[in-house]
């Protein structure tokens, strides 16, 4: 799929490398860079994913990585049904109600 | 060309941040550990009276103090006979973005607009960055958000996606970061680039927004009850709206009132761990933020951190993960009211203080926020079971174990807390402080701010310099 000028898109751009990671880390961080991914709108005329390109953010700014999504979607949802808790309501409104074997 | 190598921006932190808070900070200092703190707070913040005005213009705080009577009525039918104190909660969901946090950002967000800042700039992974994001597009500023968002396989924790959502509606640009805390480091880089101020979490400006929670509370308390709250219960991170709600407490005369924190227990994972990134369920609220903060506050992104919630904090009490998803279910099911998880914490601990307080003794929660994706506990515990977690009912303290386990309660009188001892939390201060400024001898004035700093006697403090040293 190829982004045109315009699109809202997503980037990916490697802020530290393992070895320039000199803060304070544990090892399991240490051993992986520092990335960083940020939303704008695509500047060049057309890119491919993977392709190096530049953005312009919601505020203006403009910031150069590696296209990683066009149109990139919210990934985050309100869960599955949890059965541990699924029936806590029903469990409290029957101590509320007075069972004494709830 | 700028160096951007971390450390060549470490290097200019104090140049950079100078500019972006426009707070003198050496003014108040006499050295590098003792500062007049009043003087600071009186000095660079605002006053009462301006910051309700501040807020006023954005339509934050106000918000209701609601009784939960039908929880309450729970809590008579289980507890002992004469006691189950009666539980309020300040409904802080009801601000613009959601949260108290609008109250934190609103002043910082007025100053930089008066000072002629073109944006304003926040490192936060939490409610907050909507609120600066909120605050910003109500006066008309830029907004960016850098988040620490991903672990190193691209896996994003669901609340702190939702915050970023959340920042990207109010119009602001979001940075989101994989697991580090170069989050303040990158977050310079961008000071340093646009010009933007910074509205840190912990400047005078970000505590004074947060007074008014805890005015509100004494006030509206006294007019619901006919007395102040004998227990304000405050969810404890980075000791923001503790400090904020205890002063705040005190400027309405609820000097009486006992002020005690709440975090999640998260011991044993480790903050900056790219493995234990997603094995917490709750991005804040946790011990992994509340006692570091707690114990050596000046950890932070200001070189003095106006959350000191050692000067306030009475009693520090931890709950497991399991109670506050818990919690969180009984507040809709029984109050008709989702909310969370931040201030369920809190309420946690709050039922379980409330099965032992006598019954005409009065606590006051004192926040919930906005809830939805990423943030219900069917979003966390959904990802929590893909994490590989096992989640099960039982003994919610007995059997928890963070990182492998979250235990949901069977019933109500199984939510219960673990108390942290104060003196050993002040004794972590005192050693911090050992290891930070790597000091060995303490002169008067010291010994007198560290007592003051973690509201004991000096006595104490040489105490616990003495238990510290005493082989050296």
């Amino acid at each position: 799929m190829k982004a045109k000028k315009g699109d809202w898109v997503q980037i990916q751009k490697t802020l530290l490398k393992p070895e320039e990671r000199t803060a304070p880390l544990p090892d399991d961080t240490k051993k992986v860079p520092l990335q960083m991914r940020v939303k704008g709108f695509l500047l060049n005329d057309t890119a491919e994913i993977g392709e190096e390109v530049e953005i312009e953010t919601l505020i203006g700014r403009k910031v150069s990585g590696k296209l990683v999504a066009i149109n990139p979607k919210y990934e985050h949802n309100f869960g599955e049904p949890v059965p541990e808790l699924m029936t806590v309501g029903i469990e409290l409104r029957k101590i509320l109600e007075g069972d004494s074997n709830a | 060309m700028r160096d951007l190598s971390y450390d060549a921006v470490m290097a200019r932190k104090n140049e950079i941040m100078k500019k972006a808070v426009g707070i003198d900070y050496e003014k108040f200092m006499s050295s590098d550990l003792v500062f007049d703190y009043e003087k600071m707070m009186k000095e660079v913040g605002y006053t009462l009276e301006k910051v309700r005005e501040i807020q006023e213009e954005t339509g934050v705080g106000n918000t209701p103090l609601v009784e939960l009577k039908q929880i309450n009525r729970l809590i008579k039918k289980i507890a002992p006979k004469g006691k189950g104190a009666r539980i309020f909660i300040k409904d802080e969901a009801t601000n613009p973005s959601g949260s108290y946090k609008d109250r934190r950002a609103s002043v910082s967000v007025y100053h930089a607009q008066k000072n002629g800042y073109k944006g304003v700039i926040a490192a936060t992974s939490g409610n907050y960055g909507a609120a600066v994001a909120s605050q910003a597009a109500k006066r008309g500023l830029k907004c960016i958000i850098t988040q620490e968002c991903y672990d190193s396989r691209w896996i994003g924790q669901p609340e702190i996606l939702e915050k970023g959502r959340a920042c990207e509606a109010y119009g602001a640009e979001v940075v989101q970061l994989t697991v580090g805390p170069e989050l303040f480091y990158y977050t310079l880089v961008l000071l340093e680039e646009t010009g933007f101020f910074n509205a840190s979490l912990y400047t005078p400006y970000a505590i004074a927004g947060v007074e008014t929670l805890g005015f509100e509370i004494a006030q509206q308390t006294k007019d619901l009850t006919g007395k102040y709250p004998d227990i304000v219960v405050i969810t404890h991170a980075g000791g923001g709206i503790l400090t904020g709600t205890a002063r705040g407490l005190k400027k309405a005369g609820a000097t009486n009132t006992q002020v005690v924190a709440a975090s999640v227990n998260l011991k044993g994972l480790h903050m900056a761990s790219d493995n234990d990134f997603n094995k917490k369920y709750f991005t804040t609220g946790h011990t992994g933020f509340g006692i570091p903060f707690a114990t050596f506050p000046d950890r932070s992104d200001v070189p003095k951190n106006a959350a000191r919630a050692l000067r306030y904090m009475d009693r520090y009490l931890l709950v497991t993960q399991g109670e506050v998803f818990y919690i969180t279910e009984m507040l809709a099911q029984l109050e008709g009211m989702q909310r969370g998880p931040a201030g369920n914490t809190s309420l946690a601990a709050a039922f379980a203080l409330a099965l032992e307080m006598d019954d005409d003794k009065v606590i006051v929660v004192n926040e919930t926020e906005y809830t939805g994706a990423g943030k219900l506990p069917s979003a966390q515990l959904t990802f929590a079971r893909k994490m590989g977690m096992e989640i099960k009912r039982g003994d919610p303290i007995k059997e928890d174990l963070p990182g492998k386990r979250i235990v949901i309660p069977e019933h109500p009188s199984q939510i219960g807390y673990i108390e942290f001892n104060m003196d050993n939390v002040r004794k972590s201060y005192v050693k911090e402080i050992i290891k930070r400024y790597n000091k060995k001898n303490f002169t008067e004035d010291e010994i007198k701010f560290m007592a003051e700093d973690t509201n004991t006697t000096e006595e104490k403090i040489k105490q616990f310099i003495e238990e510290l040293l005493g082989g050296e």
